[in-house]
């Protein structure tokens, strides 16, 4: 298994950038080289940038342009290491314990070596009843990505072990032993920045800021991902959304993500052309909150117009 | 002087002391820059390959930048520390002292002035006249290495200087008699008429308060104005800064170091609502109740920075106006939109907000930060 991935992997930044397309996933230089260098120096990445700007879907595209699985860990607050890494499946043990007594009564007279209870306990603490959460699975399983989506969410102690895990990819448990990934996986961490990350889990990581694509890719990659889309249509959602985020006034601007939606539900109304009353009619889909949609709607004639 | 990289005039030292004397240039300029993440730059760019200057810059920005604040700090030191070796002359030339005192702008490493010669004057006539250009752009609309340009210019903006007058008199040559000092004069000259003394009112500098909008909109003016914030606060004159976002911060303690890079780093740790929504009139009313009340905005001149996008109801924000009017000596409202074409005052929160400014005035660009501090001290 190990070695599929280094026949895989590619050779360089823009090798990389050609497997990503492949997925329909458009990425710059600066996301291909760091990108790269992840993979080449088996370093985590750790993407921040503004929701909506493609940080998940780069995990989900590299796992699929390299043909490895895609291990995913959505972190929450309260987030610990029983539900990351392994857990015992305690009503399956509490099960496997009445089996072994009704067994013995069966059998009176015993004759059997699992009633030393020594062997009994070993036999509770077995690979069968170990459920593998999603750190433990993806060094099990690795070559593979885990994708940490949204680690801000979780607390300081689960960064803290985090960088425990990525910073050795093994972790030992203390009934079974020491599991230890024969090729490290590849790690993507998402943040939204809704807190600062230990500095200590940054320098461990390589850190890229995703911004908002610029006007030709975001329609390229509209293009590749909503190919359904009208071209012209797909041309003038690309352009509203670019001139609503420049306009900076808003509390939230529309990511890449609210772009593919829009331009899917307009088409999905039949819409070919984007005028103001569709736009209107449309625009919970791209703008979510109401002063941001009370103050485009006041302006919708000059951006659709202008 | 041939290298792995083939461009023979990058490296005269070794490419990893290059590459680690850019480590170092980012930690002096406030970089979190560590030992681990040195090596783990080196190996990066060993990675993707010296000769490829794109992927250097993509390798640096990843192993060594830890924040979207960092980006920037880190754009205006690879641009000082890359391009200007590579700029360096080739030809050496006698020495010369450079007769324009801009010269050393884009150089920062210390290579300037020894290596003169006609390319240094051409580029030394190129800076000034680019310091010329930059005085009347606009700050919200420049390019990497423009701001890092223009962050070295704002040492010489003029600071305000507003007085009041005193409460106690002084002795003087002119003004109003001084009877006490004539009397005593007289006394000592047991009660012959003697010369007549005379005393005036002199003047003390009047606080300043600047009261800085980080919000979202504001984001591109915010670091200039903090900037001018920075070189106003390292005068003579008392001056107070706030930055105002969803919360209020008290940022002068930390834009009191000498060093404006510094300076506005620490100010960047301490505001925890950068770039953000704006709740105007929050954040006055706070500032009214903690500080302004109590002292700091009776008799001074309040400089509010915003362009008046509210999130919160305009009516608390006229409210907390009117009352900063009443307390404030001048209140002086600065807008980055002003002083473009086309601008109309017709954001809420300026509608409600002008009745009660004496002061109108554009803060895009240094000029406008000149014409700022005139308005300032004109108080």
């Amino acid at each position: 298994m190990g070695d599929d991935r280094y026949m895989t992997s590619p050779q360089s930044a823009s090798e990389l950038a050609q497997v990503l397309r492949r997925t329909g996933y458009l990425v710059d230089e600066a996301l291909a080289t760091i990108g790269f260098l992840a993979l080449g120096l088996q370093r985590p990445l750790l993407l921040e940038g503004e929701p909506g700007t493609g940080k998940t879907a780069l995990a989900e595209a590299l796992a699929e342009g390299l043909d490895i699985p895609l291990i995913r860990l959505q972190c929450y607050e309260g987030i610990d290491a029983s539900q990351a890494l392994y857990d015992w499946d305690f009503p399956r043990q509490i099960l496997h314990l009445r089996a072994l007594e009704t067994t013995a009564r069966l059998s009176p007279d015993g004759g059997t070596g699992s009633t030393d209870p020594t062997d009994v306990e070993k036999s509770l603490f077995d690979e069968r009843f170990l459920l593998a959460r999603p750190v433990l699975q993806a060094l099990r399983e690795s070559p593979a990505v885990l994708l940490v989506d949204e680690v801000d969410r979780a607390d300081d102690e689960f960064e803290a072990f985090l960088l425990e895990v990525l910073s050795t990819y093994q972790v030992s448990i203390p009934e079974l032993g020491t599991v230890k990934a024969a090729t490290p996986p590849i790690v993507v961490l998402t943040s939204n920045r809704t807190r600062e990350l230990h500095d200590a889990l940054k320098r461990r990581c390589l850190y890229h800021w995703i911004d908002h694509p610029g006007l030709a890719r975001e329609l390229e990659i509209v293009r590749s991902r909503a190919p359904e889309v009208g071209e012209r249509l797909a041309e003038q959602v690309v352009a509203v959304v670019q001139r609503l985020r420049d306009g900076g006034d808003l509390v939230k601007p529309p990511g890449v993500a609210e772009t593919l939606d829009w331009a899917r539900a307009l088409h999905l109304l039949g819409t070919s052309e984007l005028d103001v009353e569709s736009a209107a009619a449309t625009l919970g889909v791209a703008v979510k909150y109401r002063e941001d949609a009370d103050r485009v709607r006041a302006s919708l004639d000059r951006i659709i117009g202008g | 002087m041939t290298s792995a990289t083939g461009d023979s005039d990058v490296l005269t030292t070794a490419p990893d002391a290059l590459l680690l004397g850019f480590a170092r240039a980012l930690r002096a300029a406030g970089l979190a820059v560590t030992p681990d993440r040195e090596a783990g730059y080196l190996t990066a760019v060993a990675t993707v390959g010296l000769g490829d200057e794109r992927a250097t810059y993509w390798a640096g920005r990843a192993t060594l930048t830890g924040g979207p604040d960092d980006i920037l700090r880190y754009d205006q030191v690879f641009t000082a520390w890359f391009t200007a070796r590579q700029e360096r002359p080739r030809t050496p030339a006698p020495a010369q002292t450079p007769p324009v005192v801009q010269a050393d702008l884009l150089d920062e490493d210390g290579n300037s002035g020894e290596d003169g010669g006609e390319d240094r004057a051409e580029q030394i006539h190129a800076t000034a006249s680019a310091v010329e250009v930059l005085r009347q752009r606009d700050v919200g609309a420049m390019t990497v290495d423009e701001k890092a340009l223009l962050a070295s210019m704002f040492g010489s903006l003029r600071r305000p200087q507003p007085v009041r007058r005193a409460t106690r008199a002084t002795p003087a040559h002119r003004g109003t008699l001084d009877p006490r000092r004539t009397l005593r004069r007289q006394l000592r000259h047991l009660g012959e008429p003697a010369d007549l003394a005379w005393r005036r009112r002199g003047t003390r500098s009047r606080r300043v308060v600047l009261l800085v909008d980080v919000s979202g909109s504001m984001s591109t003016y915010a670091d200039s104005l903090l900037r001018v914030a920075h070189h106003w606060v390292t005068g003579g004159t008392p001056v107070e800064v706030f930055t105002m976002g969803t919360r209020l911060t008290h940022v002068t303690r930390a834009l009191r170091q000498r060093d404006p890079e510094r300076a506005l780093r620490a100010a960047g740790e301490t505001v925890p609502d950068w770039s953000g929504g704006t709740r105007l009139g929050e954040a006055l009313k706070a500032f009214l109740d903690r500080w302004g009340q109590r002292g700091m905005a009776r008799g001074a001149v309040v400089v509010v920075c915003s362009d008046g996008w509210e999130r919160g109801g305009v009516e608390l924000l006229a409210d907390q106006m009117r009352r900063l009017h009443s307390l404030a000596h001048r209140v002086v409202w600065v807008n980055p939109h002003r002083g473009k074409d086309g601008y109309l005052p017709v954001q809420q929160g300026i509608v409600v907000s002008l009745p009660h400014c004496d002061s109108f005035v554009a803060g895009h660009t240094l000029r406008t930060f000149d014409e700022l501090a005139e308005v300032v001290t004109r108080g």
